[in-house]
């Protein structure tokens, strides 16, 4: 079992969101994230999913989303060459003194950047692959982490390749 | 300038509907207004889910999309199990539901459900309409998409003030639809037919397993070509029956939970399995590791997520079954003559478990569906409800043609039987259509006597009466030791209960006047309604218990 990730153009009407993610619920399938948007191709959107299942699983949930009437393309890009992002905000503990500049050396190493500064707490705002942000997670853990949001996994095929439907 | 309901009624009349089913409420008064006058008939039904039983029995008898209508809230919601069932059995049903006004919508209005989002896991697709102008368009569309590619049911959803708002200029309706997202492959890849032909010639113990698929896509005479052509004999599912006729020497009946033992014994000795239209359903495989465990499988159909879902296949062919049986029997020239393998299928299928005779003096129900059988021939339509009562029709109904047997196969539902015989006879008003009924499942749909009255519809009901509900009886006795918990039902007069609704009817205890009630039950012109007390205690036999190879089968006592 490794995390997939899917890339999935739809039609932007209302209730394709829930189709997609009902999809996922009730059939079983594990999902690690979900991060939608809109695309390069008007009336569409790009929904990308992580979905930890091996290959076989996979296969089934490809062609589950495609009998899906608003699904126009199912990619799946884990095996393509691809560039993935997802955005993190995290609001550390960091009280005046050590750990305040100790937690912004860390962000500087991260290239994080810091986006709020309180009295007791600095929010951080850090870009970069899961794994990234998964490292500096860890490392932030030390100092309290009060709050954190992450946006899910967006992704796309490096190169001139494109998940886009042949024109 | 029109309102959504008249562009409704008129929408559903351009799609060549003639009949639908339905029950009436607050949310949907504009669209019956609007039938009042329309020459679209419309059957009244006394509970709506007979509503979406009843379209899903016209469509499965007629081969067209079956239609329903209710309303809002508890009305839509009653259709719930229907569309399941239609879902399941990939049956080509528009569901039509009336819903409170766009103002009002996610207020928790009065009698508002978000029937959308409720039926999102077991349609097709459906559609929340907001604007009248496009009803027409989507009409057009929830057709094509029911009737088109692996078939199933779509709901619209529309909002009161949708089908009062007058539009001036409603969206042009395109002949041909065309939705980005959904094209059905229907052509088999060439390269794969050729490779199935060379496998097929190949193999030395070849079976076919056939499925809805064969009966939906009308598949059966190119299955017939083909399986006579190479002398593969064939076994086919539940849903499956009646694509090759039951007296076919290639026939070897029904497989899985209760299928011949000829059949489970040719897919677990096979080389070859070539499933059509199938899709390795839980009831047909049991233990899935034991299932064709020394074959190669060809898999023939049109909804690729069926392929490779629960046996892995060495050749898939994603297309029509029609079309992709049609190029395959082109590519066959070569007769095949019997082989040594047909000859040990014959051996097997004489060695089979024969039914109960007449003259053991008991009334048994296999004997009651053999001599209705008999009676009918291929002029009937066989509905039926679930349980023991669908499993002994399947097992000695002789079926010759393809929609000639209407079953709840993947959802089982019980009280199916009756509203879709309601919807059959609409359908196919030349045919006598019979709903071999168990006492259980017939009493969950049983207001719909009414319905058969108002209308005279000639549906002919067989209740084999166990007082129990028999499969779940059956169970409890090979599997829980005989603790029929909650499963033995009080004697009811069903006789009396048919005359109360005025529908005439007997009750049989005596074997002997079996033939005498079928008789004067399929001469009568309307609907009529038969008790037959049979033995309480009977089983289906053969059964491969839950879990088990289908050639692990219980074959029962051989009377």
């Amino acid at each position: 079992m490794k995390p997939h990730t899917i890339s999935i153009l739809v039609e932007n009407r209302p209730g394709v969101l829930s189709r997609v993610a009902g999809l996922f619920t009730r059939r079983g399938f594990n999902i690690e994230s979900l991060a939608v948007g809109t695309c390069e191709e008007p009336g569409m959107s790009r929904i990308t999913a992580v979905v930890i299942a091996d290959d076989e699983i996979i296969e089934q949930v490809k062609k589950q989303l495609n009998k899906l009437i608003n699904v126009i393309k199912v990619s799946d890009i884990t095996y393509i060459d691809h560039v993935a992002r997802e955005i993190a905000l995290i609001k550390v503990s960091a009280e005046p003194g050590t750990s305040r500049a100790e937690v912004m050396q860390l962000a500087d190493n991260f290239r994080a950047r810091i986006i709020d500064v309180g009295t007791r707490t600095v929010v951080l705002e850090v870009t970069g692959d899961t794994v990234k942000i998964d490292a500096l997670e860890k490392l932030l853990h030390q100092y309290g982490i009060k709050e954190l949001v992450r946006t899910g996994k967006i992704a796309m095929p490096r190169g001139s390749k494109t998940v886009s439907p042949r024109k | 300038m029109k309102t959504g309901a008249k562009i409704l009624i008129e929408s559903l009349l351009h799609e060549g509907v003639d009949a639908i089913f339905g029950y009436p409420g607050g949310t949907v008064l504009p669209i019956y207004d609007e039938l009042y006058d329309s020459s679209l008939r419309h059957i009244l039904v006394r509970h709506e889910q007979a509503a979406v039983h009843a379209a899903d029995g016209y469509a499965r008898a007629s081969g067209r999309v079956g239609v329903c209508l209710a309303t809002s809230g508890p009305g839509a919601c009653n259709l719930v199990t229907g569309i399941a069932t239609a879902y399941m059995d990939s049956v080509p049903v528009v569901a039509i539901t009336g819903q409170v006004p766009t103002t009002l919508l996610g207020n928790d209005a009065f009698q508002e459900s978000d029937i959308t989002g409720i039926t999102l896991p077991i349609t097709k697709h459906s559609y929340l309409v907001n604007n009248a102008g496009e009803l027409g368009k989507i009409v057009h569309e929830a057709f094509y998409i029911a009737g088109t590619g692996r078939m199933g049911p779509v709901l619209i959803d529309i909002p009161k003030d949708v089908q009062t708002d007058v539009v001036a200029d409603p969206e042009t309706v395109p002949e041909k639809v065309s939705i980005r997202g959904y094209q059905p492959t229907v052509r088999g890849h060439p390269k794969q037919i050729e490779k199935a032909v060379s496998m097929i010639s190949g193999a030395s113990r070849p079976v076919i397993y056939a499925g809805g698929g064969v009966i939906a896509s009308g598949g059966d005479a190119e299955l017939m070509r083909f399986a006579e052509t190479m002398m593969i004999p064939v076994t086919t599912t539940l849903m499956g029956l009646g694509a090759i006729p039951a007296h076919h020497p290639l026939n070897l009946g029904m497989l899985g939970m209760h299928g011949t033992q000829s059949a489970n014994y040719a897919v677990t000795e096979c080389d070859l399995l070539i499933a059509v239209g199938a899709r390795f359903d839980d009831r047909v495989t049991g233990k899935l590791e034991s299932f064709a465990p020394n074959a190669q499988v060809i898999h023939i159909d049109i909804d690729p997520a069926e392929i490779g879902k629960n046996k892995a296949v060495d050749l898939p062919i994603v297309g029509d079954v029609r079309q992709v049986l049609k190029e395959i029997n082109l590519k066959l020239t070569e007769k095949r003559v019997q082989s040594p393998w047909n000859d040990r299928l014959a051996e097997w299928k004489s060695q089979s478990i024969q039914p109960p005779a007449v003259d053991t003096g008991l009334l048994t129900p296999q004997y009651i569906v053999r001599t209705l059988s008999d009676l009918l021939t291929d002029s009937g339509i066989i509905v039926t409800e679930v349980g023991q009562n669908q499993m002994w029709a399947a097992q000695h109904y002789s079926f010759t043609r393809p929609r000639q047997w209407i079953t709840s196969g993947g959802l089982g539902t019980m009280g199916y039987g009756f509203p879709a015989a309601i919807g059959a006879s609409i359908a196919c008003p030349d045919k006598t259509v019979v709903d071999i009924a168990g006492d259980g499942s017939f009493q969950m749909n049983i207001q719909e006597l009414a319905t058969v009255v108002q209308y005279n519809i000639p549906v002919k009901i067989m209740i084999l009466n166990n007082q129990y509900l028999g499969m779940v009886r059956q169970w409890q006795e090979l599997f829980y030791d005989r603790r029929y918990s909650y499963t033995e039902l009080p004697s009811v007069d069903f006789v009396g209960i048919a005359k109360a609704y005025g529908v005439p009817g007997i009750c049989v205890t005596d074997p002997a006047d079996v033939k005498d009630a079928l008789r004067q039950s399929l001469t009568c012109d309307g609907p009529f309604l038969l008790d037959f007390r049979i033995e309480r205690e009977e089983n289906v036999m053969p059964m491969v218990p839950a879990g088990a190879a289908i050639n692990e089968m219980i074959l029962g006592d051989k009377r």
